[in-house]
């Protein structure tokens, strides 16, 4: 950006310092190191630095410690950090962000990675008259939230998950873990319903059951009585120490609704991430891209790192385009992958679908394929097969033909092609079996000999105990 | 008979070189700790490299780049290359000329380059292929214990460990003997391609990783992220040995294994499987992580070796007995080549060209100025890419190398070198950059004289002469004692006896990093094991760190590194990812493998090795030939279907030469600590090739009348 050049820095103000906002600073730290471009300041309503809020569950499972999932804090001449502070007015006509402890931040650029907030279902119990959590309630968004849960979790204890899609689960597994009995309860029809299909989720309830969750799919909460437990629609009473909530998350965009930019359950962005404001820019979680990406953090990223590089000048024409959500469950244990169009795709004319069910073995895997692409998959205790597959996804490269041999991870059928090339005894040294058994005629009896001989055994020694079978059966072979 | 080493690898295996029928040099294994009495296949034929037929014998000289090059007498041939480079530095400075190393020359010669260059040319331009071998593993070496010695250990003692970890190399194709050593431990190969090592691992109930090329950082990172999770990281040793922990930690928190998964297309189970197998072994102090050129040859190699350190440093392996970090030195003196100076920012003994200290002690060794002594040049593909620019060199003396062949983007380097005034090339035969030089000089090889090699543990070996060179041939060390004489250096300067170089590289190296000052003809000869540093007639240290490491505050450091893509990415005209690598058969560009028989024979040609889906997609079936296509150049292959290959990734391996050298393809991105260039990921295509007219789709090599050029 040649305008750019012989000016003072711009000033960029981005509000959050979550993984979405602290990935923008870290790569504007990383494209413009010397600061002479632009100057960053981070607003963080937290009181920590940056953290890696997806391995929550995995601080809740014991994997980590809050210490242990800190993210790099954005290092560079051009960028400070303020944490413990919100952002309290944006008035984008004078271009200046007022905080909580009364400063003001103007800037040229302002950024907004404000993320989102843990949505409670008006059920009787489980939000408080003033909109926070209920007695016993708990919710699974940020390191607080965290500390709480784990406050909660005794072994032994039994508590609810209300909430059986992807962080549900996810915190379902890190409670039984811990040693809670764990029941889950989920509003649809199956768990997991964005992602999954009906077969998939039955197989994973049967994984979860056998660690000791229950799992109770097309069942509404009722009302959460503290000290009690749940009651559900069919009037039946989950005991519960605590309560749970994973029902869901809503962007946070009260602050870009009351400066008048538009939001439509997110803050709407175009490919530039812009925003209404062509000043203002949203990333993350708070952000409404027509492509999707929010609630994962590979997009949000994807969309930190375009948005960096148009503001610091490196590509000014940097756009992002959208997302291929691919959803990977974080549970000990369970390998399951999901992405793309499965349900759609399923009967429709130019779409074949693979499905294999085992749920003896608590495996199952569906592929779904248009025009020699993949379009979407669901598997289950498949880990080869789905780190393949979405390779598959992301490139678009055509499917090979042998979609059973693919979804089972293995080679395709060789067709003779290796034995074709009939190996060596000795690979080292070119030595096949007769050129050994001519040595045997010619009078090698040990190893020793056989090396001395024809080389075999000399090189990385793999072949020896093949050579001495080979001597023991011609001493063994009957004479003439 | 004459007891010996390899003239390949840096495996250095022992040999005896004797009168075998018909009174033609032949081989036989001896025994030595790091071959054990084995030998490979090349090692075996090796003799026949003494008499290939095509062997130079006498300099050739070509007046004009159209003329063809003609016999000449070694005076006429000396007397023009000097005139000439006298002529180029009086009209344009010492830096009009440059200098070309290799990793195969002896110490001795690899010292008396650089001191050539220094002294006798007064040029700060000169490098060498070691830069496209060791550089990444030599830079995060270094950052890390602040000392580079490819294996801080001796070899024998990873035979004990509990676990291996292998990243990017390939012993069993590469180096065979040193599988003897990996026998009992458990293996976990990291490698895009199911390689013969890779075998080894699955078929002992060890692991094979297979990373989409140009991943692996991500996947070292996820490795970390995992093995702590799973509370293998050794927090004590953490504490007491290093410094960076939490800094790099912070980097690998963001590689969990899913998101890590999704990077590199290695399962989330199977990292958790790997750290969980090399974390077990690492709390018993019995694991060893070793990298290889397959994780290093990247535009990011260095933080990716960093990564690979990192791992190692967080579960307590390095500077203990039982465990630790090495890379495995690939080129035969690929150790000793990056220490004594044919480095453009080195000086001998390890030393840094820009530290005054070093510059008075190595200046006064060598009786000059200080100030005299050139500062950094280029690295080696920036000065292969300057020759003949208008601010570049005008000449190029070449010494054991064959750029035509293993440096990346052949096309370009060509072109370089076709824009060169001068260029002087030294080798035994008329390799594919000696067949484009206006100088050839016939010298001798690997058992016509004698001089020492640093092998792959640090330990300094001596190469014996068992024959004598052809007549009117010359050593290296000759030449240069000549030219210099002719450049008017005094006539003392240049010793020609390597005996007398080595004990002046002694004195030059003498008290930095790799010390060689108490290795001795005498303590060789007697076959003690002397492992650098060796700082008195009785000294030798086969294991470094074991107290302390290399920084001044005696603590390794961890280098916080982040995964970064690679240079360039596939995209619908170039789908696949395209790497290359060494064949059991070959060495390095070819020169002197593909002239023995039996080793030309098994593998004549190149060919390309393709998934059967990915091949069946453009129409090409076992055994057809293939266009391969970069964005720089393409390679015309023999088509091998490899049902464990990866779908998205093929491989070439890159001894061939002409339309069939894989460095047609590969992109001279370069890392910007080390400058190694990025060999290992290049995008391509894949398309049918018409047969040519002879009905063999993989055309004749093209250039010398066979394969050529050591290095």
């Amino acid at each position: 950006m040649n305008t750019l050049q012989n000016t003072s820095p711009r000033r960029i103000v981005v509000v959050g310092n979550g993984m979405v906002g602290a990935r923008f600073a870290q790569e504007v730290a990383r494209l413009d190191p010397s600061g002479e471009h632009v100057r960053v300041s981070v607003v963080g309503a937290e009181p920590h630095t940056a953290y890696n809020r997806v391995l929550l569950s995995g601080v809740l499972a014991g994997d980590h410690t809050a210490e242990r999932i800190r993210l790099p804090v954005p290092d560079g001449p051009g960028i400070t950090v303020r944490t413990g502070t919100t952002a309290t007015d944006l008035d984008t006509r004078r271009r200046v962000l007022t905080l909580d402890d009364g400063s003001r931040l103007p800037y040229d650029e302002l950024v907004l990675a404000t993320g989102a907030r843990a949505v409670l279902p008006p059920v009787p119990g489980v939000r408080a008259s003033e909109g926070g959590p209920g007695e016993g309630v708990g919710v699974l968004r940020d390191l607080e939230d965290c500390r709480r849960l784990i406050a909660m979790a005794r072994p032994g204890a039994p508590m609810v998950v209300l909430g059986g899609g992807v962080l549900g689960l996810e915190i379902a597994r890190g409670l039984v873990g811990r040693g809670v009995r764990v029941s889950v309860v989920e509003a649809s029809p199956w768990i997991m319903c964005r992602q999954i299909d009906r077969a998939a989720a039955d197989i994973l309830a049967d994984r979860y059951a056998a660690l000791g969750v229950t799992v109770h799919s097309g069942r509404t909460a009722v009302r959460w009585t503290p000290g009690s437990g749940l009651e559900l629609d069919d009037g039946r009473i989950l005991p519960g120490d605590a309560l749970v909530v994973a029902a869901g998350v809503r962007a946070d965009t009260d602050l870009a609704a009351s400066a008048g930019i538009e939001v439509d359950h997110g803050v709407v962005v175009d490919d530039r991430m812009a925003t209404s404001d062509p000043r203002v820019h949203a990333i993350g979680d708070c952000a409404r891209h027509p492509g999707g990406g929010a609630g994962l953090v590979q997009p949000g990223w994807e969309q930190a790192a375009v948005l960096a590089e148009r503001l610091t000048g490196t590509a000014p024409h940097a756009t992002y385009t959208g997302a291929r959500p691919l959803t990977r469950l974080k549970a000990e244990g369970i390998e399951l992958t999901a992405f793309g169009r499965v349900h759609e795709e399923e009967g429709s004319p130019n779409a074949e679908t693979v499905t294999i069910s085992d749920p003896y073995g608590g495996r199952y895997a569906k592929l779904a394929v248009r025009e020699e692409k993949v379009v979407g998959a669901v598997l289950l205790g498949f880990p080869e097969a789905a780190a393949t597959l979405a390779g598959l996804y992301d490139t678009g490269d055509p499917v090979p033909s042998d979609r059973l041999a693919l979804l089972q991870g293995a080679p395709l059928p060789t067709s003779g092609l290796q034995e074709a090339r009939d190996a060596p005894v000795c690979r080292c040294n070119a030595v096949g079996r007769i050129e050994i058994e001519q040595a045997w005629l010619d009078g090698a009896r040990t190893r020793e000999d056989i090396a001395e001989r024809t080389r075999a055994t000399t090189g990385c020694g793999g072949c020896v105990r093949e050579v001495r079978a080979v001597l023991e059966g011609m001493r063994s072979a009957p004479a003439g | 008979m004459t007891i010996t080493h390899c003239p390949y690898c840096a495996l250095q295996c022992a040999m005896r070189l004797e009168r075998g029928p018909e009174g033609r040099p032949a081989v036989r294994p001896a025994p030595f700790p790091t071959n054990r009495g084995g030998l490979c296949r090349k090692g075996w034929t090796a003799a026949e490299v003494l008499t290939v037929p095509d062997r130079l014998t006498r300099p050739l000289l070509r007046k004009d780049r159209d003329s063809d090059p003609v016999e000449t007498d070694w005076d006429t041939a000396l007397d023009h290359v000097a005139e000439r480079l006298m002529a180029l530095r009086a009209a344009a400075g010492p830096d009009s000329v440059a200098v070309f190393g290799g990793g195969g020359l002896t110490n001795e010669k690899a010292y008396t380059l650089g001191k050539f260059a220094r002294l006798a040319l007064g040029t700060s331009q000169i490098d060498y292929n070691g830069r496209f071998c060791m550089s990444s593993a030599a830079a995060a070496g270094n950052r890390a214990f602040g000392l580079d010695r490819g294996m801080p250990f001796p070899l024998t003692d990873v035979a004990e460990a509990d676990v291996v970890l292998l990243a990017g190399a390939n012993p069993a194709e590469t180096m065979p003997p040193m599988m003897g050593h990996l026998s009992s431990p458990a293996l976990i190969v990291i490698d895009p391609r199911r390689s013969a090592t890779a075998e080894v691992a699955l078929d002992r109930g060890g692991l094979h990783l297979a990373p989409r090329p140009g991943t692996d950082t991500a996947l070292a990172l996820g490795l970390l992220h995992a093995a702590r999770v799973q509370g293998r990281c050794d927090e004590e040793y953490l504490a007491e040995r290093t410094t960076g922990f939490d800094a790099a930690w912070e980097h690998a928190a963001a590689w969990w294994p899913e998101r890590t998964e999704r990077v590199t297309g290695v399962p989330a189970a199977d990292i958790r499987a790997a750290a969980d197998l090399l974390g077990r072994a690492a709390r018993d102090h019995a694991a060893y992580i070793l990298t290889g050129r397959g994780t290093e040859q990247h535009s990011k190699g260095t933080d990716t070796v960093s990564a690979w350190i990192n791992l190692a440093l967080a579960l307590g392996l390095p500077g203990r007995r039982g465990s630790g970090y090495g890379c495995i030195t690939g080129q035969g003196n690929g150790q000793g080549g990056r220490e004594h100076g044919q480095k453009a920012d080195q000086l001998p003994g390890y030393r840094h060209i820009e530290d005054p200290e070093a510059r008075d002690h190595v200046a006064r060794v060598w009786g000059v100025e200080p100030d005299s002594l050139p500062g950094p040049g280029r690295s080696a593909f920036e000065l292969l890419d300057a020759l003949g620019t208008p601010d570049g060199p005008r000449a190029l003396l070449l010494f054991g190398s064959n750029p035509v062949v293993s440096a990346p983007d052949s096309a370009r380097v060509r072109a370089r070198l076709d824009a060169l005034d001068l260029l002087v090339v030294a080798d035994f035969v008329l390799s594919e950059t000696a067949a484009m030089a206006d100088v050839v000089l016939p010298v001798a090889q690997w058992a016509e004289e004698r001089g020492t090699m640093t092998n792959l543990e640090g330990r300094i070996l001596r190469r014996e002469r068992a024959t004598a060179p052809p007549d009117g041939v010359r050593t290296d060390l000759e030449v240069l004692s000549s030219l210099a004489a002719r450049l008017g250096q005094p006539a003392d300067r240049f010793p020609t006896d390597p005996d007398t170089v080595l004990a002046e590289l002694g004195r030059a190296s003498a008290g930095g990093a790799a010390d060689y000052s108490g290795v001795t003809p005498e303590r060789l000869a007697d076959g003690q094991a002397l492992y650098w540093p060796v700082r008195s007639p009785e000294e030798s240290t086969p294991r470094l760190f074991l107290d302390s490491f290399a920084h001044p505050d005696g603590r390794a450091r961890l280098v916080p590194v982040d995964h970064r893509p690679p240079a360039e990415e596939t995209d619908p005209d170039h789908p696949l990812v395209a790497t290359t690598g060494r064949l059991m058969g070959h060495y390095q560009s070819g020169a002197q493998s593909r002239r023995v028989a039996e080793l030309d024979a098994a593998e004549p040609e190149v060919y390309v090795e393709v998934h059967p889906a990915t091949a069946a997609r453009v129409g090409l079936a076992d055994g057809d030939t293939a266009r391969v296509v970069s964005r720089r150049g393409h390679t015309l292959a023999r088509v091998r279907l490899t049902p464990t290959a990866r779908l998205d990734t093929v491989f070439l391996p890159f001894h061939f030469a002409g339309e069939q050298s894989a460095n047609n393809l590969t992109h001279p991105a370069l890392d910007p600590t080390s400058r190694m260039p990025e060999f290992k990921v290049s995008a391509v295509r894949l398309e049918p090739a018409p047969p040519d007219r002879n009905g063999r789709g993989v055309p004749e090599e093209t250039g010398a009348p066979t394969p050529g050029g050591h290095g």
